[in-house]
């Protein structure tokens, strides 16, 4: 349905961002998904967020793997390039592009069995690599696509849509990314849009690997009664242990009037983000800390959201490398070809 | 002289040894400083590694053939072998040809069994005097391997300020060592010069034959290539054979594209979980608009193949080397083969064709390098550059590497912002200029440029499609696109003698043995013209020379003869033309083999070289 155009109108009542653009310069085409997919909920999320941030929406690459989520990309920042790739294989192109490119604003979009299951070992080295990019992992405990076979993230116990438990262990994607040393580590639900927008925001504007797993139930495949990844299991037992908003360096701040525990993390670029309630004895900027935290209220059964862990050092693969600060892509060839002298020199090296 | 002395006719210049050792005793640094003395004596000299795979303790092998004439190719016929594991003795003492000299250590006696009485033996106790006059056991063990150096000058007529010289380079930034590796090299040679008749008839004499060349690896090479190229992203899973070509990019990048002051690298380098992941860097770093590639061996190749499929059909360009092992399978990851020829032309699923180079030795790895890059960006597609490990890890007399400075890169359509700005609609995939190949667009230059790029089915405006004519208009148009481009890879090479009435054809690293093997048919009174095919899809001069011979033999190192098919099913040529020479054990191919199978073919034995009426041939000879 992607060649069915979107008419180009915008609510009157919708104002512009900084550069001049409105919410509709940020959409894209018009999403095949299931109606209720809790996809397109994140997908709205995400336009919002780019949105706000006021980000150029060239500047933007989208890259995806395969499956439901991996349509996403071209439902949101028309505008932008996207590259829908192999299944479970978004990281390695992620990585190479931003190795090419290191001033575009990278979001991933993938889904569990594209990171968890064919793509788990890519998953787990962008996370090693610390690619400067946002993963967001649209997570539904299925396949959609082929019809509703179990995925890696399927709890133990929960049921098919014809009733049958999941005997698997589950891989759990948010102890994974803390476990592997990512810099930034959230959870967030698609249902609830508040929650999410500030962490898509925050994770744009990090400064490494920053890795959000949405629960995003697929309401043809798994979201009946016995499943933990439905809307009404996820309202039920979500915990939102670190709720957060993000200040953008450009804006203002102005603190909200919420009481206690509430903890303020500069980022690399100046800007903030606030935890509007962080438990007493809970630092999100400790990873052991938020492991213990974020297992210990999953023994208890909940689906635990926010934003659990933030390293704002500020650094990514390109620190590492040391590589200069212009993007690769745009230097030039004297710039890069040592020359005829220095071939002379060499040769006399092989003799 | 206490030694037999068979009788062997002066060979000067023109011989081949071989030194067995165990690898993981540091034997290289002798060898290479046997083989670079030869070389700095003006004299064209090859060496091969034969070694094992595995990091101490097994057999290895480093074979040299000094050719005056200028001869490349491996010979398997040994002249003289330097025995210096007893768990190879055997093999090695057979491996002599009769007439022929086997150096041992005679530290402990030689087992009586494994004697030969056509065979001279010449024992030093290289153990012995090394425990005399040195301390330690892995000095000792590091010692003996230059006391067989010396021990080979006496024999062979090296000069001695050659290699005093050599040592001094090698140890200018430890001058402690230069001693006693002066002395381990008097130990062999004042032992040699007193014991036997030296020199031997094979025998060094200085030439001036190497002032204008260099010994160098094609791993080496080709990483210069992708140096001087421009390539900012490599990405890579370590697999023999081709590691030492992200060693060497690694190394001439820290050297020519790093900021002495700040640092900073105009590089970027990923070493990845597995080969997928490299190709996938390399493509996504490709679509972004940097030159990017990969080197890796077969297994590699067949674990990228998905990438390879998606950077086809999405149009991304890429390089990727294929230093070609011994397959199938894990196989036989030290040895040399051309078995990946198939596999590379067609990668991945669906109909796909793609851009391949194949050089013959490292001077051409390094143009092709260069090529390949141009390539890949001119048709935005996969392009690989398939060399073997005979020319990607051993060292190659080639002539001297140079660099014009108004190379200009070829980085093919790409539209910058300007243009994307005057354009009224930007199509990623539209026929524009109907040559097949489309404009493309590069992420955060302007938003007119955006697009989705994907490896599902696409119209040639860049939007997804599931329609069988606007899937059919894509597919049809990038068959154009790769064909095309069999006039723009490196044409054939190719020789003509007079009074040819047959061909040899070949590939990459069979240059050198089958060109040698023309020069011994045609001293055999049977001259054979030469092609060498150098890229694919082919030059439309490859179908025109099998066409102009009604016998063209190609030769090639697989099973399966992978050149000869792709060669049919490509130029659609007469098979009754084309028979097979192959040779697939793992060693780099030798004239002789060649020589003897094309004689074999035409049925001719060695006493009856003159080629006869096909009437008169034996039963069973072709054509």
């Amino acid at each position: 349905m992607t060649y069915i155009p979107k008419p180009a109108v915008r609510h009157p009542g919708l104002g512009a961002n900084e550069l001049g653009l409105h919410m509709r310069d940020y959409e894209g085409t018009i999403s095949t998904l299931c109606a209720g997919c809790g996809h397109d909920s994140v997908t709205a999320a995400v336009i919002q967020a780019f949105y706000e941030l006021s980000i150029p929406p060239h500047r933007i690459a989208k890259m995806s793997g395969i499956g439901c989520s991996a349509k996403t990309p071209a439902y949101f920042v028309e505008q932008a390039h996207g590259f829908n790739g192999v299944h479970g294989r978004m990281p390695a192109l992620a990585t190479g592009a931003n190795a090419a490119n290191r001033d575009l604003y990278y979001i991933g979009i993938s889904g569990d069995g594209d990171s968890l299951s064919i793509g788990l070992g890519q998953f787990c080295h962008a996370i090693r690599r610390n690619v400067n990019m946002l993963y967001v992992l649209e997570n539904n405990g299925v396949y959609g696509l082929t019809k509703g076979q179990f995925s890696a993230s399927a709890d133990i116990g929960s049921r098919s849509k014809r009733g049958v438990p999941n005997k698997s262990e589950p891989i759990d994607p948010v102890a994974l990314a803390l476990t592997l040393g990512a810099t930034f580590v959230a959870r967030g639900f698609s249902g609830d849009k508040q929650q999410l927008i500030p962490l898509l925001k925050a994770g744009l504007m990090h400064k490494g690997f920053a890795f959000i797993d949405v629960i995003s139930p697929c309401v043809t495949f798994n979201d009946h009664v016995g499943s933990t990844k439905s809307y009404l299991y996820t309202r039920h037992h979500g915990h939102e242990l670190v709720p957060v908003d993000f200040v953008p360096i450009r804006s203002e701040i102005s603190a909200p009037s919420n009481n206690g525990g509430r903890t303020s993390i500069t980022m690399h670029d100046g800007s903030m983000v606030r935890f509007r309630k962080v438990p007493e004895d809970y630092d999100p900027t400790d990873r052991l800390s938020a492991y213990e935290h974020y297992r210990s209220l999953q023994n208890r059964g909940e689906v635990v959201t926010g934003l659990l862990y933030l390293d704002p050092s500020g650094e990514d693969m390109h620190d590492d490398n040391a590589t200069t600060s212009t993007p690769l892509s745009e230097m030039s060839h004297e710039d890069l070809c040592p020359g005829s002298e220095q071939m002379d020199a060499l040769m006399e090296e092989f003799r | 002289m206490p030694e037999p002395g068979l009788d062997m006719a002066d060979r000067t210049n023109d011989f081949a040894f071989k030194i067995g050792t165990v690898n993981g005793t540091g034997s290289a640094s002798a060898n290479g400083l046997i083989m670079q003395a030869i070389f700095r004596m003006g004299i064209p000299c090859t060496g091969k590694n034969v070694f094992p795979s595995n990091i101490q303790g097994l057999p290895t092998w480093y074979e040299v053939r000094v050719s005056g004439d200028g001869y490349s190719a491996r010979t398997p016929e040994f002249d003289l072998i330097v025995a210096m594991n007893p768990a190879t003795y055997e093999r090695d003492i057979a491996d002599v040809r009769p007439g022929g000299y086997l150096l041992h250590d005679s530290s402990w006696p030689m087992a009586k069994e494994f004697l030969r009485d056509d065979i001279n033996f010449l024992g030093v106790p290289l153990g012995e005097m090394c425990v005399r006059e040195f301390k330690g056991a892995r000095v000792r063990i590091l010692m003996k391997n230059i006391a067989y150096a010396g021990a080979l000058a006496a024999l062979l007529s090296m000069d001695l300020d050659v290699i005093r010289r050599m040592i001094r380079e090698k140890f200018a930034a430890k001058p402690k060592l230069i001693g006693s590796n002066y002395k381990a090299i008097e130990l062999g040679y004042d032992y040699a010069m007193e014991h036997f008749d030296c020199p031997l008839p094979i025998r060094l004499e200085t030439m001036d034959a190497t002032s204008d060349h260099v010994l160098m690896d094609g791993n080496t090479a080709a990483a210069l290539g992708c140096v001087f190229a421009g390539a900012t992203v490599g990405a890579w899973y370590p697999i023999t054979p081709s590691t030492s070509l992200m060693d060497g990019f690694q190394r001439f990048c820290e050297r020519f594209r790093k900021d002495p002051e700040t640092g900073e690298r105009n590089f970027f380098i990923a070493q990845a979980e597995d080969e997928l992941a490299a190709a996938g860097v390399v493509v996504g770093a490709g679509w972004a608009g940097a030159r990017a590639f990969t080197p890796t061996s077969g297994p590699g190749i067949s674990l990228m193949s998905e990438f390879i499929g998606l950077a086809y059909y999405a149009e991304v360009p890429s390089v990727f080397v294929d230093v070609q092992r011994v397959g199938p399978s894990t196989g036989m990851p030290t040895r040399t083969q051309q078995g990946d020829i198939a596999a590379v032309a067609y990668a991945s699923h669906g109909d796909t064709k793609h851009i391949a180079l194949f050089p013959a030795n490292p001077e051409e790895s390094f143009h092709m390098a260069v090529e390949a890059f141009d390539l890949a960006e001119r048709f935005q597609t996969p392009v690989f550059l398939v060399q073997d490990l005979d020319i990607g890890m051993n060292d190659w007399m080639i002539p001297k590497l140079t660099w014009d400075d108004n190379f200009a890169p070829d980085r093919g359509k790409v539209l910058g912002a300007d243009e994307l700005e005057r354009i009224k609609k930007f199509y990623r995939y539209m026929d524009v200029d109907g040559d097949g190949i489309p404009y493309r667009s590069l992420p955060g230059v302007h938003p007119k440029g955006a697009y989705f790029t994907r490896g599902s089915g696409h119209t040639s405006r860049g939007t997804y499609t599931e329609d069988a004519d606007e899937y059919t208009e894509v597919m049809d148009r990038l068959r154009k696109k790769i064909d095309s481009a069999a006039s723009e890879v490196p044409s054939p090479a190719i020789e003509m003698r007079e009074g040819a009435g047959m061909a040899l054809v070949t590939i990459g690293s069979c240059d050198g043995a089958v060109r040698e093997a023309a020069d011994i048919l045609e001293s055999q009174g049977v001259p054979v013209d030469y092609m060498r095919v150098r890229g694919f899809p082919f030059d439309p001069l490859v179908r025109e020379f099998l066409d102009a011979h009604e016998l063209n033999f190609v030769v090639e190192q697989n099973r399966d003869a992978q050149l000869k098919r792709l060669l049919v099913t490509e130029t659609e040529v007469d098979p009754a033309r084309i028979h097979s020479v192959l040779d697939y054990g793992g060693f780099p191919l030798s004239a002789a083999f060649v020589a003897g199978e094309v004689n074999e073919r035409l049925g001719l034995t060695p006493d009856d070289r003159k080629l006869r009426p096909a009437a008169e041939r034996p039963e069973g000879a072709v054509a």
